[in-house]
């Protein structure tokens, strides 16, 4: 079963009169349970890319069917659910909640998804218990190392179940030994057959990935198993 | 979203930075303080001010000699010598058919009054039995002056309470006593109740003796003004009418403005106070309400800044599920929260700041509800009206914008 089926996804920005190509018609598909490494330069349109497949922003033509539903051109409104129940982010400075405790920052996409309370606190426990955070779920988030914050985001991103977890540079603000930890998350929900999708530019992190998409200038030039 | 979940996220946003919030509301308190405090006093003067004329007689118009007349100074009231005491008998003859109830006729003059060695200065008025009922007298001991009184011209006098115990160290034993008016001696037949008030026609500062006697004192023959009680339920200004051109032919004059006499009633009396103390209540109210339109000006610039201090916050929730709809309506609770607490602290302040005033002007004042009511929802307005701008500009930031602003 495919979790992600893009075609000729094309993204130009005008700016002041100047045409810029970030993707050129990129084409290919991941499957349920993948875990995918998108690689490449700065400038290469990995940014870009990730910003379409997290419903962020919408390609300039192409289709983008997530999870069975193409939501390459659908409403704003729309978009903002997409990302609520299909997605599930891991950014690279985390954006937790500012001073808010770790249990409230997980529960926060349930808030949107408008989950009761009861299971939210239940569901959110459960998730900061899987990612080893147990005893910190009242810590508010600038009272946790970034390794802490970055789970905590992980947490986050499972709370509504999500069809693919996108993380982009997810270990990019973190030192080496916590990086390995959170690629060890990673590597563990990628056995338990959640799929996901990583942008990095690093190959020491790209190698917990079973599949690697190299871009380079808005194409793709290599896809590769490992 | 839900509503709890809207209050909630408002306010764990809010109690993140305390004293921004503090600050932000400080501008509602006050505006709504001021506004709260200018609005009761207002109309606890204004209804004062209609208690205390109500006092003095219901239902009254006043008769006085001499005109207004513009273009030249004529006697003041009460120099002139045109109404009698014949005419206010003419008067109470015509009674029923000029809708009058009562009418009493009075001399009115000032003199020096001692009791053994105390003195003082005061208002002598000569009455006639009517006097108690058209000027609402009540007695707090003795009784008011009787027909026998005037019919024999005695010397006999009701006291004010104000003179009372200016006079009588012990005003229950003043019964019976005699003081000297203008070194003639009459007898205390009575002390009436205070009605309140102050300044030169205080209604408490006062002795009635019989007018016949007051005349005859005096050596008058005419009387200073014609207190009238009309009949309930008739309109003031058709019996003053009435009343006028009656006294007219009673003066052989048919013209109008030659009168040699003046007629005013209460209603004009109270309209013209409550009109004044109503300017000065809006006038205030009107600077209060600038300093609400500066508080909320003050909210959207707090708002504002939030905007762009939170445009991480905002691109997260973005992506994580909030539509603009959502964001727009967390950033208006948020200012709506601001307000309306900051409106009913400014209820607050404002019952404060009434309570000291009252008890500095020595009147009752309290909140009124009209007042209440109209904080609440002009803060509760201000909140959006202030906070749609703010909030609009939060909704409509792109999330990745947003995310990657540092």
């Amino acid at each position: 079963m495919l979790m992600i089926e893009a075609n000729k996804l094309r993204k130009e920005y005008h700016i002041e009169g100047v045409e810029t190509v970030a993707l050129a018609d990129v084409t290919f598909s991941i499957a349920k349970g993948e875990f995918v490494a998108i690689m490449g330069p700065s400038g290469s349109g990995k940014s870009t890319l990730m910003h379409i497949l997290g419903a962020l922003d919408q390609p300039t033509s192409g289709t983008y069917v997530l999870d069975g539903q193409d939501i390459s051109h659908v409403s704003d409104r729309d978009l903002a659910g997409i990302r609520n129940r299909k997605i599930g982010f891991v950014f690279q400075s985390y954006n937790l909640l500012p001073r808010t405790p770790a249990i409230k920052n997980v529960m926060l996409p349930m808030m949107y998804a408008n989950v009761v309370p009861a299971e939210r606190t239940e569901r959110a426990a459960k998730l900061l218990t899987l990612v080893g955070l147990h005893d910190r779920m009242g810590h508010r988030s600038n009272q946790l190392s970034g390794g802490q914050q970055q789970r905590v985001a992980i947490a986050r991103a499972l709370a509504l179940d999500p069809a693919i977890i996108l993380a982009d540079e997810p270990t990019g603000n973190l030192a080496t030994t916590q990086a390995e930890e959170i690629m060890h998350i990673f590597r563990d929900l990628h056995n338990e057959g959640h799929t996901i999708v990583m942008i990095t530019h690093e190959p020491s992190v790209a190698r917990y990935a079973k599949r690697v998409i190299t871009l380079r200038d808005g194409r793709i030039v290599s896809d590769q198993k490992q | 979203m839900r509503v709890l979940d809207l209050l909630t996220t408002a306010t764990d946003s809010l109690r993140l930075n305390k004293m921004r919030t503090a600050l932000a509301m400080l501008g509602i308190v006050i505006g709504i303080g001021a506004v709260i405090a200018l609005i009761s006093l207002g109309q606890s003067s204004q209804n004062s001010v209609a208690s205390q004329i109500n006092s003095l007689g219901k239902n009254l118009i006043t008769i006085s000699p001499g005109a207004t007349v513009s273009g030249g100074v004529r006697g003041a009231a009460g120099g002139r010598t045109t109404l009698t005491l014949d005419n206010a008998q003419k008067i109470a003859e015509a009674a029923s058919s000029l809708s009058i109830a009562a009418v009493s006729p009075e001399y009115s003059t000032r003199s020096q009054v001692t009791v053994s060695t105390t003195n003082t200065n005061t208002q002598i008025i000569g009455g006639t039995t009517s006097y108690e009922n058209v000027h609402a007298v009540t007695m707090s001991s003795g009784s008011f002056i009787g027909q026998s009184d005037l019919d024999s011209s005695a010397k006999v006098a009701v006291l004010g309470p104000t003179v009372a115990s200016t006079l009588f160290s012990d005003t229950t034993s003043a019964i019976g006593q005699t003081i000297r008016i203008n070194r003639t001696a009459f007898r205390v037949i009575g002390i009436m109740t205070a009605k309140g008030g102050t300044g030169f026609q205080n209604p408490d500062d006062m002795i009635i003796i019989p007018l016949t006697t007051a005349q005859q004192k005096y050596g008058v023959k005419n009387v200073s003004s014609i207190a009238i009680t009309a009949n309930d339920g008739v309109d003031l200004t058709t019996v003053e009418n009435q009343v006028g051109s009656y006294l007219l032919t009673l003066h052989n004059i048919s013209d109008t403005s030659s009168a040699d006499f003046t007629i005013r009633n209460q209603q004009d009396l109270i309209g013209a106070a409550t009109k004044v103390t109503s300017t000065l209540t809006a006038l205030l109210s009107g600077i209060a309400a600038i300093s609400l339109l500066v508080g909320g000006i003050g909210i959207m610039n707090i708002m504002l800044v939030t905007v762009i201090e939170r445009t991480r916050e905002i691109g997260l929730r973005k992506a994580l599920g909030a539509t603009s709809g959502v964001v727009i309506t967390q950033f208006l609770t948020e200012s709506i929260f601001l307000t309306v607490i900051g409106g009913a602290l400014g209820i607050v302040l404002g019952g404060i700041l009434t309570a000291i005033a009252a008890k500095v002007l020595n009147m009752s004042a309290s909140l009124t509800v009209p007042a209440i009511v109209l904080a609440v929802g002009v803060s509760a307005g201000i909140g959006i009206i202030f906070g749609w701008y703010p909030a609009q500009k939060a909704a409509h930031l792109s999330p990745i914008d947003a995310l990657r602003f540092e």
